[in-house]
């Protein structure tokens, strides 16, 4: 029987935010601040290294937060094993412990075998060095020897597609000339153990794609891999097993299946296309219950995935219990990174204001095709009445994927750069 | 493809770790190679896109040397102890060049390599090392230009330069012990990026760079001494310039307080390295 790759052992890490500042108003508050700032400042950053014992003031727990806690698994060599979890549940701490950025508060883990990590793509590439200096510097970094890049040399060059350029400094590189040589060392490494940290990787979509494309094939060589996604896609077809993991602890470690199931469910955004609530639980004020939203395509089927040129609905079911002054239905369209992409409200004289009567509503956003980038949004949306009051506080609700299956765009694999991809009228007149 | 299971080294992640073990000089080892390209990215990217290159080595010692030459040699007239005055600023100003510009950069090191730091395992101290052992190739070149100046001046070695190499130990591991002190405070504390400019420069006066410790009252000396650079660069002098006799002592005291700053820094490097992801 082989040795498990990976043991953690009741794994914990603690790390300190930063206080919050108190204002000052007046002009001696102001002075007496600047003077005893750096004794302030001194404590302040003093203590992003310091935890006191069990008995700190209740203050100092305030600040104090437990990005893992007494987490425990054993991965035998050769498993796939997809982290799945949250933003904010600690599944980057955990890549970044196994991989040695950080250390742990308690706990102790074992690692049979070299490790890499294919979040350190390009890390140390230096811009004044040429492409075949920085292979070496890059290589040793991800723990290569200089025998090994001696050896692999002409192959990572050859992967890369940029053997003309090895000898021009970096710096004159385009961005994509960069990042092909740096997954190309990357894609050279030997580890044992592989970590792969989706959610952090910087690249485009392209990049993405192949690291993908990487992981399935190191996954079939037998290395043992621990692969962090929001993409359920993904670690379904890659994984085997799944390690669920809420608030910093361990809730689940199954067959991949049976998590991306808990996972989903415990989700507050809905996988499906459609939310509907009862009185109860809708969400909702007392003027105002939200009591339904679906994405609806142009057939007249719910779901939530959409091609690129496509045009689908989402309709919001709310009743007016009141009658409200001025009311606003706003709708966001969000990355997954919850950042806003544009947002659009129920009607279009906003501005004037309008009342609306006590009934049943249904207001229907129609958006159109050609508009959305293949990559996954979420739907935001809320209620108020502005100047007035907050009557249903925003929240994102759904989430539709939008994919481009046509190969229409061969020249450009993968998303386009941007979080919207319209289409354009070009025009090319010779002249 | 996958190494066989005996060769398969196990790596242990333990918070005390460093409780047990110092410097982990096995795993250094291990990481020679990236040692190696680290001094080496540093050497040939310190000089890139400038004109005179590494003639930039020489210009600080140099110049200095003729500043302090006209201004204290011939202007305020301090004693050289019978040797040219451009020759005896010059010889101290070989290894205090070494010591300050070293540490000004193990001081910036770690904020400069935030990027490896959050990214990538290496052992730590790979980081206030590297800039010490890198900067060997300024230190040799002007070492070289001294040598010359020797020649010109017609100063005659003693016996004792045969000592050079020890000094020179002893400067490398003053320079590591305090580079190792102001690259775990720095990360921590961005005062000491900011301050540790002045403090070199300050330091220079508290050392015999343009002065001869036989100015200093001789029951101050073992206080002064407490500068390993002290040392140094009186040892320098007495064993490149024979303008006297070895100094034991402040050799002595200085070795003791270089071995405690190494010490000490390893020892505060290694308990604050655990925090340089998270605070950096």
């Amino acid at each position: 029987m082989a040795k498990n790759a990976i043991i953690v052992e009741n794994l914990s890490k603690r790390y300190r935010i930063g206080f919050e500042k108190q204002g000052r108003d007046t002009l001696a508050e102001v002075v007496s601040d600047w003077i005893t700032s750096p004794i302030r400042n001194y404590r302040r950053l003093r203590n992003l290294t310091k935890f006191k014992g069990q008995e700190q003031e209740i203050q100092e727990v305030e600040d104090i937060i437990w990005a893992l806690r007494d987490v425990s698994f054993e991965i035998k060599p050769g498993e796939v094993i997809g982290v799945i979890g949250k933003n904010g549940a600690g599944k980057s701490t955990l890549l970044k412990i196994l991989s040695r950025i950080t250390y742990p508060t308690h706990g102790i883990v074992k690692l049979n075998g070299r490790v890499s990590s294919l979040l350190e793509v390009g890390t140390g590439f230096h811009p004044e060095l040429t492409g075949r200096d920085n292979i070496y510097l890059n290589g040793t970094i991800l723990g290569m020897t200089r025998a090994e890049i001696n050896r692999k040399f002409d192959e990572i060059v050859d992967f890369s597609g940029i053997s003309k350029f090895i000898d021009t400094p970096v710096k004159f590189y385009s961005s994509g000339m960069g990042v092909r040589l740096a997954f190309s060392v990357a894609a050279h490494l030997e580890p044992e153990i592989l970590l792969i940290d989706e959610v952090l990787s910087v690249g485009d979509a392209a990049f993405q794609k192949r690291s993908l494309g990487k992981m399935e094939e190191v996954s079939k060589e037998g290395r043992t891999v621990l692969f962090v996604s929001h993409n359920m896609g993904a670690v379904h077809s890659l994984c085997s097993r799944g390690l669920l993991l809420e608030s910093g602890t361990l809730t689940m470690d199954d067959n991949v299946d049976a998590v991306i199931n808990q996972y989903l469910s415990s989700k507050d955004i809905s996988s499906l296309g459609r939310l509907n609530w009862s009185e109860a639980d809708a969400p909702q004020d007392q003027e105002l219950i939200l009591f339904g939203i679906e994405m609806i395509s142009e057939d007249g089927e719910v779901k939530t995935t959409y091609q690129i040129d496509e045009g689908f609905e989402i309709r919001i079911h709310y009743q007016i219990v009141e009658e409200i002054k001025n009311l606003r239905l706003y709708l966001r369209f969000k990355t997954t990174m919850s950042e806003t992409v544009f947002a659009t409200y129920e009607d279009a004289q906003i501005q004037q204001g309008f009342n609306r009567k006590p009934g049943h509503y249904t207001a229907i956003a129609k958006i159109p095709p050609n508009i959305l980038n293949n990559m996954t949004y979420r739907i935001y949306i809320g209620f108020d009445s502005p100047g007035h009051k907050v009557l249903i506080p925003g929240k994102e609700y759904l989430e539709v994927d939008i994919i481009d299956t046509s190969d229409g765009y061969r020249y450009v694999p993968g998303a386009f750069d941007g979080p919207i991809r319209p289409v354009i009228d070009w025009q090319v007149d010779e002249s | 493809m996958l190494k066989k299971e005996q060769e398969i080294q196990q790596i242990v992640i333990d918070p005390e770790d460093r409780k047990r073990r110092l410097i982990n000089w096995q795993e250094m080892w291990q990481y020679r190679d990236l040692f190696f390209f680290l001094v080496w990215r540093d050497i040939k990217t310190r000089y890139a896109q400038s004109i005179l290159g590494v003639g930039w080595a020489i210009i600080q010692p140099v110049f200095s040397m003729i500043v302090f030459t006209i201004v204290f040699g011939n202007l305020a007239k301090v004693n050289s102890e019978g040797v040219p005055y451009a020759i005896f600023s010059y010889t101290a100003l070989v290894p205090w060049t070494f010591f300050s510009t070293s540490l000004t950069s193990a001081s910036t090191s770690l904020i400069g390599s935030k990027n490896l730091i959050t990214k990538v395992y290496f052992p730590r101290l790979i980081i206030p090392i590297s800039p010490v052992l890198g900067k060997m190739i300024d230190f040799g070149i002007s070492f070289l230009i001294l040598l010359g100046m020797m020649v010109w001046f017609g100063v005659k070695p003693t016996i004792w330069a045969l000592m050079v190499p020890v000094f020179i130990i002893l400067m490398m591991l003053t320079a590591a012990g305090v580079g190792m002190w102001l690259t775990a405070l720095s990360i921590q504390y961005r005062d000491i990026r900011y301050g540790s400019n002045f403090f070199v420069q300050l330091l220079m006066y508290a050392s015999p760079v343009i002065y001869a410790t036989s100015i200093i009252p001789e029951k101050y000396q073992i206080l002064y001494a407490l500068n390993p650079m002290v040392g140094v660069i009186e040892g320098f002098r007495a064993a490149l310039l024979g303008t006297r006799a070895m100094p034991w002592d402040l050799l002595g005291v200085g070795s003791l307080m270089a071995v405690a700053f190494f010490l000490s820094g390893a020892l505060y490097f290694r308990a604050m390295e655990r925090y340089f992801a998270d605070v950096a």
